[in-house]
């Protein structure tokens, strides 16, 4: 998987809103020369039946991830932290809901 | 002791107690080598069939019979190219570049399904291509739609909803024909007659003779058996052929009470294999159009990336 990749056109990650009041959603990738061509082509590859009233594109290569190998580490200061939800307190039946 | 052999066998070992506990596998997670290499195969090859797919279909767009039917075969073949980026993006996330699934596809070391090799003679073939050759693919696909590896799952997701139009338009075809003219009818039962034993190659071999598919399985690559979808796909079709009063062409095909299933003759795996190694009717024709496409293509490529250039230039000048 060396292959000189050098003239092949940029990969953008497509995001698209499918309806006001919900978030964007990853869809899936693209090449474009440029954003523009990648909003347009996102247009064409992702939302032939009306799926989304908003896109967003973003160079694959701007994207910084967190990397699976330290799931446990990176997300254990969390994890001691009980407290945080709701279900670490015991309420009486007779207080009804909370 | 070997230490990194261990830690090897461990690794594996988590990843196939992710796979029994109907975890996915997201692309940057640790898998096995041969799990990759299986996946890149099998999702570029689907790639590949849905783009060269649009080309037996290109063959009728200027001469289908209605201004009505010629918008609806346009929009089938632009979803399956869309199909195919789906896919082709998907595949992506294993570490392989487009272009060089381009180039195995370009040089004939990847395949794609051979169905794609066969000519459409007559329009009644784009009816048929999109009853059974899409029907078979919706088949294939529910099945992919739970396979372990997230992003072609979801893809597979994504192409099942919009399939399920194709193969509607395709039998709305058949049924026309199959009521108008007896020259319609006969076209339509023609198309049935070449149609139906290549449509069922598409599952792959018996599995008897599948070497791959035991593993594939395993890792939750494959739901089902290449015969167990045959069969289903046989199931649901029978009775769609009998609505249309055509005629199945298989004397061994019959209802099998016992089994629960229709009994089909023997499928002709010599012509199967003919096909895949390259002596299809078609495979050069097809190949050759392919590839005329994306070297035809290359100075639009270039011209968009010199002018994204030229413009990010200017862009940085003025700032």
């Amino acid at each position: 998987m060396t292959k000189d990749t050098h003239d092949e056109l940029p990969l953008y990650e497509v995001f698209i809103r499918s309806k006001n009041g919900l978030d964007h959603k990853h869809v899936g990738s693209l090449h474009a020369s440029d954003a523009e061509m990648a909003l347009t082509n996102a247009r064409d590859v992702y939302t032939r039946r009306g799926e989304g009233v908003s896109i967003w594109v973003v160079k694959s290569t701007d994207i910084v991830a967190s990397s699976p190998e330290d799931k446990g580490n990176f997300y254990e200061p969390s994890d001691d932290k009980l407290y945080r939800h709701p279900t670490f307190f015991n309420l009486p039946d007779e207080v009804g809901h909370m | 002791m070997d230490v990194a052999k261990t830690d090897f066998n461990d690794l594996e070992e988590a990843f196939q107690a992710k796979i029994d506990a109907e975890k996915r596998i997201e692309p940057k997670e640790w898998m096995p080598d041969k799990y990759r290499q299986t996946l890149i195969r099998q999702m570029s090859q689907h790639a590949h069939s849905e783009v060269v797919g649009m080309l037996p279909e290109g063959n009728w767009l200027t001469r289908a019979p209605t201004l009505k039917r010629k918008a609806i075969l346009m929009a089938k073949i632009q979803d399956e190219g869309g199909h195919g980026l789906y896919l082709y993006s998907a595949t992506e996330t294993l570490g392989i570049s487009r272009d060089e699934m381009f180039d195995q596809l370009h040089t004939g070391k990847a395949k794609y399904s051979t169905i794609f090799n066969y000519p459409t003679l007559t329009w009644a073939d784009i009816g048929a291509i999109g009853w059974l050759v899409d029907g078979a693919a919706i088949v294939n696909q529910i099945a992919l739609c739970r396979c372990s590896y997230g992003p072609y799952a979801r893809a597979m997701i994504r192409i099942c909803k919009e399939e399920s139009f194709h193969q509607r338009q395709g039998y709305e075809i058949m049924m026309t024909m199959a009521q108008g003219t007896k020259e319609q009818r006969e076209m339509a039962q023609d198309a049935l007659n070449r149609w139906w034993w290549p449509t069922l190659m598409m599952f792959g071999p018996n599995d008897t003779n599948s070497a791959n598919s035991a593993q594939s399985m395993k890792w939750k690559i494959k739901r089902q058996s290449n015969d167990e979808l045959r069969q289903k796909f046989i199931d649901a079709t029978v009775p769609q052929a009998e609505y249309l009063k055509l005629r199945i062409p298989d004397d061994k095909l019959v209802w099998n009470e016992e089994r629960g299933h229709y009994d089909f003759g023997d499928i002709d795996w010599n012509e199967f294999k003919n096909v895949v190694s390259g002596n299809g009717l078609c495979n050069r024709e097809r190949l050759k159009a392919r590839v005329d496409a994306h070297d035809g293509g290359k100075w639009v490529r270039d011209a968009a990336l010199a002018y994204a250039a030229k413009k990010a230039a200017r862009k940085a000048e003025a700032a």
